[in-house]
């Protein structure tokens, strides 16, 4: 009878009012008098906000239409989208030649989605990249295979943006770690250069570093000698970003035990060895979400180049509203534009995720 | 068990004629050595020979300098005065000097110090192949068997967090062999261990004294010292205090402080 009771007991199901929609209702939204409350004052809240919403940007909305069209509605005038998004996209990349930072950004994309995988993290890899990285830059220079030549003052939209962002986080992170590495050395010469380094960078803003390159610098070059605007551009947010990295790589370094580097030390490894073998692995993992913090706010920070007349995506969707057919749609395009910074960190952040996970599988 | 023990007295003479032979070409050499950290003088005038396979167990209470000791034998510590010499060569500032001794000298720590990111072959065959140069296959060849010589074989894809104590212990010590070393140190290897696990690893250190490795062990396990050891040291405040065969050691101490920490262990 005892056990008979306690295997009914077992299997016995929780109380009805505890689970399903109920269940869950009582449990989340009315567990007592003041959730209750706020629960109700949230439902009005959200039913005064969000059908006009989806009536703007749905129902009374226009998504290919002229912008002659769009002055007659209450809605969201989306047309503005499909109308610009050659120039949104690339900017004064010339008319006719924009299949080329296409392709450029489809292969990037390739690249980018072929390199998630950690089963092609080989040696070939670094070779698709390299020949990645000759036809990139092939299709947006021009000069070959009788493409018209392009100059990088034309480069712009989202291909600048992207450009920007990736070479900027792939140039950044081996001098960040460099720095971090150089910040622990017991060589007081090498440790002050990057103290004070890090410290000088992390403690000016980005802009003034864009400035800098693009006005002080040239001032210190020879006359005739100048270097690539967007070059300068690019070389300042690398340097800028491998100061933060630089910080978040170092607290990932303290955070590997001393017997780690006594058992690798121990072994007759070298320092470099020490390093590349036991604890950079280790300690790069550790800092993944913190490093996946800097590359989105890397990627965000490129639209800062605008300052220095680099037209970024952001720069080219103002353009487009400055032209008098569409001025007033700024709601439109700036939401556009949102999502599609959204896509592309909400894309970093879920792939870090994923990599975290898989890193950490084995132990 | 008095099988055994026949066997292991025949050995153990064997063992003491080979160690006269070696008597005049020590593997380790000490001479005045002292080592401060900061203005505290933790090791002070250890002199030390230890001819090649010979078994020395140190002892002492804690805060005795005996793990620092060891630790500058391969230079994990630095010492600052006197002379250090192992398989030849002497330990100074020259770090290729440092890493051709660290390579002969395996080395055994209190918290394993496996290197978690790697699989426990990998961790065996991580020094091999890029210290001594071998080639994968065979590292990997050699690994095995050392595996299989600490009864570990079968967790060889596993990593290090999978693992009790005593296996990390033991798949540790296999780890130092594969570097196929001279010496071996041995620094409270049982200490963190739980009771049950400390035989295991014990097992497999007497089974490499019996191979005739050079081993220098500090340990609070007196058991293993009486069985296994050549001879028996005993440390406080930064000096050897007293040395001798275990017999003598254990029956007759001749320090006051050795018999005073004995009566405290035993």
């Amino acid at each position: 009878m005892i056990t008979g009771s306690n295997t009914d007991a077992a299997q016995m199901k929780p109380p009805l009012r505890n689970i399903g929609v109920i269940g869950w209702l009582r449990e989340n939204l009315f567990n007592n008098l003041f959730n209750s409350l706020l629960t109700l004052v949230t439902i009005y809240g959200l039913w005064l906000f969000v059908p006009p919403l989806i009536r703007w940007v749905f129902i009374d909305s226009l998504w290919f239409s002229s912008a002659e069209a769009c002055r007659d509605i209450e809605g969201a005038c989306w047309s503005i989208i499909p109308n610009n998004v050659s120039f949104i996209f690339f900017g004064f990349f010339p008319e006719g030649q924009q299949w080329r930072p296409l392709t450029a950004m489809l292969l990037l994309f390739a690249l980018v989605f072929y390199s998630k995988n950690r089963k092609h993290w080989r040696q070939s890899l670094a070779i698709y990249w390299l020949l990645g990285l000759i036809v990139m830059g092939g299709l947006m220079h021009g000069g070959v295979f009788g493409m018209p030549v392009v100059e990088t003052a034309q480069w712009s939209g989202f291909p600048l943006t992207l450009m920007l962002a990736l070479f900027g986080m792939v140039g950044a992170y081996p001098l960040g770690v460099l720095l971090a590495l150089g910040r622990r050395s017991k060589l007081i010469g090498i440790k002050s250069l990057c103290v004070v380094y890090i410290e000088l960078i992390r403690g000016v803003p980005l802009i003034s570093l864009l400035f800098m390159s693009s006005v002080m610098f040239p001032l210190f070059l020879p006359e005739g000698v100048s270097f690539d605007k967007v070059l300068r551009a690019q070389v300042a947010i690398i340097l800028f970003a491998a100061a933060y990295i630089a910080e978040v790589v170092r607290g990932g370094l303290q955070a590997i035990p001393a017997g780690q580097y006594e058992a690798a030390n121990a072994l007759g490894l070298s320092y470099a060895k020490t390093m590349r073998l036991i604890v950079l692995p280790q300690a790069l993992k550790i800092v993944i979400p913190p490093s996946v913090g800097i590359l989105i706010s890397a990627f965000k920070d490129t639209s800062l180049v605008v300052i220095i007349a680099l037209y970024d995506v952001l720069k080219t969707t103002k353009v487009t509203l400055s032209n008098p057919q569409w001025m007033g749609y700024s709601s439109e395009a700036y939401l556009f534009l949102a999502v599609l910074y959204f896509v592309c960190c909400y894309a970093m952040t879920s792939y870090s995720r994923r990599l975290e996970k898989e890193l950490h599988a084995g132990h | 068990m008095p099988d055994t023990d026949g066997k292991g007295e025949r050995s153990m003479h064997e063992h003491n004629d080979m160690l006269q032979e070696n008597l005049e070409q020590p593997i380790i050499e000490v001479i005045g050595m002292h080592k401060w950290f900061g203005d505290f003088h933790v090791l002070k005038d250890i002199n030390l020979k230890v001819i090649p396979q010979e078994r020395i167990v140190i002892c002492g209470p804690s805060g005795s300098g005996k793990s620092t000791m060891i630790r500058c034998l391969n230079r994990l510590e630095e010492h600052q005065k006197g002379r250090i010499i192992v398989d030849g060569i002497e330990l100074t500032n020259d770090i290729k000097n440092i890493e051709k001794v660290r390579a002969e000298v395996g080395m055994v720590f209190q918290h394993f110090n496996l290197f978690p990111h790697l699989t426990i072959l990998e961790n065996l065959t991580l020094g091999p192949i890029w210290v001594r140069k071998t080639p994968k296959r065979e590292a990997a060849e050699a690994a095995m068997r050392y595996l299989e010589k600490v009864r570990i074989a079968e967790q060889a894809e596993k990593f290090p967090g999978q693992l009790s104590g005593g296996q990390q212990q033991r798949v540790a010590i296999a780890r130092s062999l594969c570097m196929n070393p001279k010496v071996m140190l041995f620094d409270e290897p049982t200490s963190a261990l739980d009771p049950e696990m400390i035989k295991e690893v014990l097992d497999v250190m007497i089974d490499l004294a019996e191979e005739g490795m050079t081993m220098l062990v500090v340990t609070h396990e007196m058991g293993f010292a009486k069985s296994v050891a050549d001879r028996v040291m005993f440390m406080d405040e930064g000096q050897i205090v007293e040395q001798n065969s275990p017999q003598e050691f254990f029956d007759h101490p001749q320090n006051d402080r050795t018999r005073l920490f004995l009566s405290q262990i035993l």
